[in-house]
């Protein structure tokens, strides 16, 4: 294995954030919708229709060209692939060929342990979606087979990348950078599961000292970043181990096999369809005015590495933390919205404060109360009850369980936290004669602790603070009631 | 008959009710289209109940539509709700369109008649109507004869005085050439001008459709409600038909050499009756120049590369799958091609198998791509020709109406008599056929002539002029 470089290509196919279909005015249907209850004479190729391109997948096409780096063309060509199928009612697929929309971009992904890399995206183009075939219900198969239409014009963005990538783990940062990326320029949610992000997989092996790439073998379709990242190791296992015997990897398209985890023949290219690719006629030339491209680049502002970067930079925020809160668009408006809020003067810790916060508490409450995250800043809590929760925090006057009540207490509410302490008596106490009196009475409660304490055993202690806890009603500070009972101790 | 206009005035001024007009076209219907066979299917029903709500529309005093009360035939390729469409073919035998036509819509909503579906060479590929799979139609000069194609079902309904008006569809010459033959006017408007929509496509890039009428005001009127811009149609366009200042005094007409220097392959009466037209225009002020269309001797193998390339994949819609006429078969692959073997006759098999091979990769660039490129070239041709020349005047077709069966065996033979036709759909021109005189037989003879896009109005009024001089 170690003699072969693995080269890999990926085609992703999106599914563009549209109210309606690519060429004609039905409203995208949500996966669960009725079986063709989304279509109209012009998705279902009825003789005479015609297409007409709509405006905002092209505007979320040009806003992907942006976002992943690449040329976007002045004019580009819709084409059509022809090819019979029962899902595909014209025949032929409108997409776009020698003239795609974007060229020549690239998406820079992170390496693990360090580091990170370049992949270059030779080109993202429109197309529209097919339809959807049904060969089972459930798990009985029929001897016949049943067509939903409603998916059929579905607009997608297809990116296409060049073959920089060279290891599973590779693929699925390229994928994870790629999603991050479309989600935050609002061109696709990217659900996998409901078919809104796939994924076809080129990959050969050739040895090291040689130039020329071996055979492409070609995996289609897959619908989770873990099938990519299995059926790529499962494919690189098979390709070495045919070549180590010795024999010919052939130009192949195959399909993977959950199940049995490996990839299986689909049809051999001998076969291969001649799509007869010709410029789409029933479309005029697409072009995108400079003014539009402008718009589109201000829509989209700042992207999420540069956002990243600057988080790190401004804020003294860690790779990790920086990522996370850049992890999605409004999470990081949410986070900058706080740091707006957080004093000037405030130390590097502070930011870190409120990152841990958000990344914490926040996040696992806004995903438990799936809070849709356009509404992080109407409906959890505001940027200044959640600085000034952190700086109470890290100021000592909270303990962490007591943090924990005024966040659960503030969250929705708009209730300050200082209002909260005040209503449930949450303050720490760090008043030393006050912590020093519960300090004495719990030594004295627990003799045998005390003593175990002064023979050496650090442990020991744990009960006498429990205790300092129970009787301050767990507003001690337990930094101060620690030293405390350790001053008594050594007296 | 009574024209489009004459209707439409005898309506307004109530002289005449629409469904009195109606039963007019349907008296004459039902007296000779047994023998003309024009008509696939008259649509008695629902064209009453059209003409009765004209009718009621103009008892409140309600205003009228510009076509009030007119008959109008269109082409069976043309989508009517609710109404049968087969474009001649057995593979849609029984389909009933679920939409309208934007032109046919046009026509209703200026209160126009729908009578009924036009014979027509299937999916409009032919010059005779006779790949029509379910009948033939007669010329009603001379029944022997063929009317043209392929809107040769809409030109025999106008000539034999069935209806005003009928719409067809133009990809080579399928409204002029079935227009000459017939002895009616025949407009195919600048691509793009009519909309498309709910047009069953034959060659996308070429397909126009336009009005067949019997006088050039009703060609004009039916243009002026056809004409506009449809969102539907995203080559349509927002440009409206030029409305010049016109004088006939100095009108250049270009006379191209490649076809005047050397009739040969025209018939000396159609020849005959082009010195007749250009006389008349001479008579009435204007002057002729010689222009030149250097590439047009490739006009004809370019359309052939083209309209059938874009008909391979346009026809691939015809699967059995979820409309038309289907065979069962053992496979998917066998259903396919069962359907198809059966439901589409030997013209259109031809087109679909000369398109497939033209688009096939290692092929492509050879043919498709180099068809293009003529296109390209002649387009050049007629812009240098239109420099010299406000329009250009041609032959139609290089003979009056053959006899039936004449030419059906001989498919380059059939494809030559579009010839002249053909250049204008390449280019994106106007073009309109109008009679030019009749043959010793008594054959029509139609010229023809070509104007920049967007100047049919040019057309109109040089074919007035022409007239007046007679």
């Amino acid at each position: 294995m170690n003699n072969f470089e693995t080269v890999i290509g990926l085609e992703v196919h999106a599914q563009l954030n549209t109210a309606t279909k690519m060429f004609c005015p039905c409203p995208q249907a949500d996966y669960k919708a009725g079986a063709n209850s989304a279509i109209c004479p012009v998705c279902t190729g009825q003789p005479g229709t015609l297409p007409a391109a709509n405006v905002k997948a092209v505007e979320l096409g040009v806003k992907t060209g942006l976002a992943l780096n690449c040329r976007v063309n002045e004019i580009s060509i819709f084409a059509r692939k022809n090819y019979f199928y029962p899902d595909l009612p014209k025949s032929y697929q409108v997409s776009q060929f020698d003239r795609p929309l974007c060229e020549a971009g690239s998406v820079e992904i992170d390496l693990k342990p360090s580091g990170s890399k370049t992949i270059r995206v030779a080109r993202a183009h429109l197309e529209e979606d097919a339809g959807k075939s049904l060969h089972a219900l459930g798990s009985r198969a029929l001897d016949y087979t049943l067509v939903d239409f409603n998916r059929c014009g579905v607009p997608l963005i297809e990116i296409v990348s060049e073959p920089d990538i060279s290891s599973a783990d590779e693929a699925h940062a390229y994928l994870t950078e790629l999603k991050r990326i479309l989600q935050w320029a609002g061109v696709s949610q990217c659900d996998m599961e409901k078919g809104e992000l796939r994924c076809d997989v080129n990959i050969s092996l050739k040895a090291a000292a040689v130039k020329e790439l071996g055979q492409k073998v070609e995996i289609k379709n897959l619908n989770s970043f873990k099938a990519v990242k299995d059926a790529i190791n499962s494919e690189i296992a098979r390709q070495t181990a045919m070549i180590e015997r010795g024999e010919t990897v052939a130009q192949d398209t195959r399909l993977w096999n959950e199940k049995e985890q490996k990839t299986v023949p689909m049809r051999s290219k001998e076969m291969a369809h001649d799509y007869r690719y010709f410029p789409e006629p029933d479309l005029v030339p697409l072009r995108i005015a400079a003014a539009r491209l402008e718009t589109a680049k201000n829509e989209l502002g700042e992207l999420p590495r540069a956002r990243k970067t600057r988080f790190m930079k401004d804020f003294g925020l860690n790779n990790y933390d920086a990522g996370v809160l850049t992890s999605d668009r409004c999470l990081s408006a949410y986070f900058e919205a706080c740091m707006k809020e957080a004093p000037p003067s405030a130390a590097e810790g502070e930011a870190k404060a409120v990152a841990n916060l958000i990344t914490g508490e926040f996040f696992a409450r806004a995903n438990e109360l799936k809070v849709n995250p356009e509404d992080y800043l109407s409906k959890t809590i505001s940027p200044v009850s959640l600085v000034k929760l952190a700086a109470l925090t890290s100021a000592g006057k909270l303990s962490a369980s007591a943090a924990k009540t005024v966040f659960a207490g503030s969250w929705g509410t708009g209730k300050t936290p200082e209002a909260l302490m005040g209503e449930l008596g949450l303050a720490q106490v760090s008043d030393s004669v006050q912590i020093e009196a519960w300090a004495r009475e719990a030594i004295a409660a627990n003799p045998d602790a005390a003593k175990d304490f002064k023979n050496g055993n650090e442990k020991a202690l744990g009960p006498i603070v429990g205790m300092v806890m129970k009787k301050s009603g767990g507003k001690a500070n337990p930094r101060l009631a620690n030293e405390a009972i350790k001053k008594i101790l050594a007296a | 008959m009574l024209t489009a206009v004459e209707t439409v005035k005898l309506i307004k001024e109530k002289k005449l009710t629409a469904l009195t007009a109606l039963e007019n076209c349907f008296k004459a219907i039902k007296e000779r289209d047994g023998e003309i066979g024009a008509f696939l299917e008259v649509f008695e029903n629902s064209a009453r109940a059209q003409a009765a709500a004209v009718d009621a529309k103009a008892e409140t005093g309600k205003p009228l539509g510009r076509l009030a009360g007119v008959p109008v035939a269109i082409k069976d390729n043309m989508a009517y709700a609710g109404h049968r469409m087969t474009c001649g073919s057995k593979i849609l035998e029984g389909y009933v369109s679920p939409y309208t036509a934007t032109a046919v819509q046009r026509l209703i909503d200026e209160d126009a008649v729908i009578i009924g579906r036009a014979n027509m060479d299937e999916f409009a590929m032919g010059s005779s109507t006779e790949n029509s799979a379910y009948k033939k139609t007669k010329n009603p000069a001379d029944t022997a004869c063929v009317p043209g194609g392929s809107s040769g079902g809409s030109a025999a309904a106008v000539a034999a005085g069935f209806c005003p008006i009928a719409l067809g569809s133009d990809t080579g010459g399928s409204i002029r050439q079935p227009a000459a033959f017939c002895g009616v006017y025949g407009l195919k408007p600048t691509y793009g001008l009519v909309s498309r929509y709910g047009l069953t496509a034959f060659a996308s890039s070429l397909d126009q459709i336009g009005p067949l009428t019997s006088t050039v005001e009703d060609a004009e009127l039916a243009l002026s409600v056809l004409a506009a811009h449809d969102p539907k149609d995203s080559t349509s366009v927002k440009k409206p038909a030029l409305e010049r200042p016109f004088n006939m005094k100095g009108l250049r007409v270009g006379l191209p050499k490649e076809y005047f220097s050397d009739m040969k392959g025209v018939s000396g009466e159609v020849a005959a009756a082009l010195d007749t037209i250009k006389n008349k225009l001479r008579s009435a002020g204007a002057v002729t120049a010689e222009v030149s269309l250097p590439n047009s001797v490739y006009a004809l193998a370019a359309y052939y590369i083209i309209s059938s390339s874009e008909a391979s994949s346009n026809l691939g819609r015809f699967d059995g799958i979820r409309y038309g006429s289907s065979v069962k078969g053992a496979s998917l692959a066998d259903v396919y091609r069962k359907t198809r073997a059966r439901g589409f006759g030997p013209e259109v098999k031809r087109r679909i198998m000369l398109g497939v091979y033209s688009l096939s990769s290692g092929y492509y660039d050879a043919y498709y791509l180099k068809a293009q490129k003529i296109r390209t070239l002649l387009k050049r041709d007629f812009d240098a020709a239109f420099t010299k020349a406000d329009v250009i005047l041609t032959p139609v077709s290089p003979t009056t109406a053959f006899k039936l069966g004449e030419k059906i065996d001989d498919p380059v033979t059939m494809y030559l008599s579009d010839i002249f036709t053909i250049p204008c759909n390449l280019a994106g021109l106007a073009g309109i056929s109008f009679p030019a005189g009749k043959s010793a037989a008594g054959m029509p003879v139609g010229a023809q002539l070509l104007a920049k896009p967007f100047n049919e109005g040019l057309l109109f009024n040089i074919i007035r002029e022409v007239e007046r001089a007679a």
